[in-house]
């Protein structure tokens, strides 16, 4: 059977303790657990200790420039609805150098999974701020203290009209997964922010400090509801972990257009013909 | 002999003039060789926009200064053509477009044109612009059923009262138009198969012919031209078109397009693309093929957005950090805007290259006449090959060229990364992997060269002056060596500005002088046959004022060298 962990040891480069590796462990499972076949799978990723991913799992991937996952992304998928793809990177990739396509592809609401690694600090760079990084976190830039308010990527998805918004703690497997799972099975644009240590740079929002200032949305929590989930997405004081909001009813981008609402077939599929062409100037 | 005429139409935007444009230049192709190019300020009203027309009984391709009869299509329309009118200039207009002192200077050269009330004759003032049409074609006494006809499809949509009207119209305009028929020589060719286009259809097309099905781009003048054109057509041929968020984001989804197995396309300009730099490098280095127009205009910065220039040459020669091969082509003629089209298409997907079709304004939104011919469908080959199990993206193989498989089409796993990567395309920082890969892109340069699209030689085989000049440069050089007065000057016209072939530095060797003709003021492609081939050009003939090179420009400025 095809499987999306390696057969050989693989050398990564995070760091020991990372909250990648228990994100990498999920999405594993995930993809593994929903049956998917590896080549029929694509992740897309920026720059980043994040944006590493899709070199440690086994499948077709195109990591790119920093902060460009998702217009790869969303025009792999423009062009073969048939694939399963995911846009992954770390805080700085996506909400900071990739902002504006952020803000555009939910927009769009094209039909891929957006999963980024929170840790509220740059990793790759050595410990300068994250746009998500708390006010006050001094860092070898920052020297006395962050002045700048900490983005919250919850309400500004929930405001441009995301269709599902999630945000999860790399501690917490099984949700991860699960979260991963039914981000996957969404048609549409799912966002999920996975907040992480970082044991090098950040020593403030430790391991301890998520768990200490997070919890698990229960079962009688109704993800259709846009006002409570807005709510949920502007508390501060304690992360709400889980999916936040999914509105299944929202055409997804694909879809919108005229060329897959008169035709299934994906664009690559599609043959060109010459003579077709030549009419234009006959 | 050469007998033409060269009509302008000086009115402000928003008074129609692009539909006048596209009535005259159709029916005038029907009887005689056609151009038209427009002047237009960056306003989407009001300020002085001008139509050049020029008829011929020999093809015409150029920009020409003199004008023989002058259209005012309001009180503000002559004063920045003053310069283009002589005594031998005719002036049509209503009678109070014009100061009491320009009456005086233009006397009868001045001819009284009632547009307005001959409109209202018609059943309305709107109709002004048929009347006009009328008046050319009265001159010009083109076919009346033709011009009917074309009046009637425009207005199709509308009611009765407003197709019959324009005809009325039409009539009306051609009755006051005959009695000039004397004011000129023109006579009747056989053109009525000649078919017309602006660059940027013809850039459309040739990429529709080359296999584009997708395309994303931010608007920007004059590029935008190639976007709007694939849009109209895309329902019919199946292109995706997106409008992307901004330029790094279009570029960015053409590759990831191209990296599923599409053939896509990006239009900008200089600016635009000077955001996309960081893209093509991307493409460089993950071996994803890409294909990017460029329409230029005058820079730096915002420049002149409705001009035209020749002045981002350098600029896509180095574009993207790192060393990695590309391709250029600069299309002249309507033709070789779609053959080359296609072929960058082509091109991009079988060495897995960024390649580049770099125009111009005049270009993109001047009307030229081409006659038909059929386009090759060889350049839809798809290099796509389907993975095996353990495909490797970047193999190492003889000439440099990996097999290029697509997500989803085979039993392989297709990783592509902008790190330097392994054959498997994993990252790695091994010093030999990183030479061996390096060496294996940039190997693929001198391949290109196979392929290379020989220029063309205009004018005389033993000549001694050779003019050199690239891209749209080609309308106003050929009319130069076609009806100039000089036997010993050639022009070579450059169609693949990058990368050069050695093999033509043979038509330099046997010319004295070597005469550059470029809308720039660094003399950019000088420079590159210099560094490149060890040519030196003698003489430059720059231009950068935003107007392309005139047919009188040229003429003096050989006269004055030669």
């Amino acid at each position: 059977m095809a499987h999306f962990e390696f057969d050989e040891n693989i050398d990564i480069a995070w760091c020991p303790g990372c909250g990648n590796f228990t994100i990498r462990k999920a999405i594993i499972e995930a993809l593994q657990e929903l049956n998917l076949n590896p080549t029929e799978v694509v992740m897309s990723s920026g720059i980043g200790q994040a944006a590493k991913m899709p070199q440690y799992i086994n499948t077709n991937f195109f990591n790119g420039l920093h902060g460009r996952g998702l217009p790869i992304a969303v025009a792999i998928k423009a062009v073969n609805p048939e694939l399963t793809v995911i846009a992954e990177g770390g805080d700085g990739d996506m909400y900071g150098e990739g902002g504006n396509h952020f803000i555009h592809n939910i927009r769009r609401n094209p039909n891929i999974v957006h999963i980024v690694h929170d840790n509220m600090v740059y990793g790759l760079t050595k410990g300068q701020a994250a746009p998500t990084s708390a006010i006050d976190f001094e860092t070898p830039v920052q020297v006395n203290g962050v002045i700048n308010d900490p983005f919250n990527p919850m309400p500004v998805a929930l405001s441009l009209g995301a269709t599902f918004v999630a945000r999860a703690f790399s501690g917490d497997i099984p949700a991860v997964k699960k979260v991963i799972k039914a981000a996957i099975a969404h048609d549409g644009y799912a966002l999920i922010d996975i907040f992480h240590p970082c044991v090098s740079f950040n020593k403030i929002n430790t391991f301890k400090w998520f768990k200490d200032n997070s919890y698990n949305l229960d079962d009688t929590y109704d993800a259709s509801d846009f006002t409570a989930a807005m709510e949920k997405a502007l508390d501060t004081e304690k992360y709400a972990l889980g999916i936040l909001y999914q509105n299944k009813d929202k055409v997804s981008f694909n879809n919108r257009t005229w060329l897959y609402q008169n035709d299934p077939t994906p664009i690559v599929k599609r043959v060109r013909d010459i003579s077709q062409v030549n009419a234009l100037i006959r | 002999m050469k007998q033409e005429l060269t009509i302008v139409l000086s009115g402000e935007a928003g008074q129609g003039l692009a539909t006048l444009e596209d009535f005259l230049v159709k029916a005038i192709s029907k009887t005689y060789y056609v151009f038209a190019t427009t002047e237009v300020m960056s306003r989407v009203r009001g300020g002085n926009n001008s139509l050049e027309i020029r008829i011929s009984n020999t093809p015409v391709y150029a920009y020409k200064e003199h004008i023989d009869f002058l259209y005012l299509l309001n009180n503000h329309s002559l004063y920045r053509l003053t310069d283009r009118v002589d005594s031998n200039s005719k002036v049509f207009g209503e009678v109070d477009f014009i100061t009491h002192e320009e009456h005086e200077q233009l006397s009868s050269q001045f001819i009284p044109l009632a547009l307005t009330d001959s409109a209202k004759s018609a059943g309305n003032v709107l109709f002004s612009n048929t009347v006009l049409f009328g008046q050319i074609a009265g001159i010009l006494n083109l076919n009346v059923e033709d011009c009917h006809t074309l009046i009637s499809e425009r207005f199709s949509t509308k009611n009765e009262t407003i197709q019959l009207g324009n005809i009325k119209a039409f009539d009306i305009g051609f009755e006051i138009g005959m009695p000039y028929q004397s004011e000129h020589k023109l006579v009747p060719q056989k053109t009525g198969h000649m078919k017309i286009f602006t660059g940027a259809e013809a850039i459309g097309i040739g990429s529709l012919g080359g296999g584009c099905n997708f395309i994303a781009s931010y608007p920007m003048s004059p590029g935008t031209g190639v976007l709007t054109y694939l849009a109209s057509k895309s329902n019919a041929f199946g292109v995706f078109v997106e409008q992307a968020e901004d330029e790094i984001a279009a570029l960015n989804m053409a590759i990831g397009a191209w990296y599923a197995g599409a053939r896509a396309l990006v239009t900008t300009s200089g600016g635009g693309f000077a955001l996309m730099e960081e893209a093509v490098s991307l493409s460089g280095i993950t071996e994803t093929p890409c294909v990017t127009h460029i329409g230029q205009r005058p820079g730096p910065g915002t420049g002149l957005p409705t001009r035209t220039g020749q002045e981002d040459l350098n600029l896509v020669v180095y574009a993207g950090h790192g060393e990695f091969p590309r391709l250029i082509y600069a299309p002249g003629t309507m033709e070789d805007a779609i053959v080359l089209s296609q072929k960058a298409f082509y091109m991009a997907d079988k060495y897995q290259i960024p390649t580049f079709i770099l125009s111009d304004q005049f270009l993109l939104d001047s009307k030229f006449q081409m006659a038909p011919f059929e386009m090759d469908g060889k350049y839809l080959e798809s290099f796509v090959v389907e993975s095996e199990t353990n495909y490797q993206r970047y193999k190492l193989t003889e000439n440099g060229v990996s097999p290029r498989a697509i997500p989803g089409n085979g039993k392989g796993l297709v990783k592509c990364d902008s790190d330097e990567h392994t054959e498997d395309g994993l990252i790695t920082e091994s010093f030999d992997v990183r030479v061996q890969m390096n060496d294996k892109r940039n190997s693929k340069m001198p391949l290109l060269l196979d392929d290379y699209e020989m220029p063309e030689l205009i004018g005389p085989a033993n000549y001694t002056n050779l003019i050199v000049g690239w891209g749209s440069t080609y309308g106003v050089l050929k009319e130069y060596i076609d009806y100039g007065d000089s036997n010993d000057t050639a022009y070579l016209y450059i169609k693949q500005p990058f990368p050069l072939h050695p093999d033509i530095k043979k038509y330099f060797d046997q010319a004295k002088h070597i005469i550059g003709v470029e809308n720039n003021v660094t003399a950019q492609f000088a420079r590159l046959l210099k560094l490149e081939l060890d040519i030196k050009v003698t003489d430059h003939l720059l231009k950068y004022n935003g107007v392309p090179f005139s047919i009188e420009e040229i003429t003096n400025y050989m006269k004055e060298v030669l």
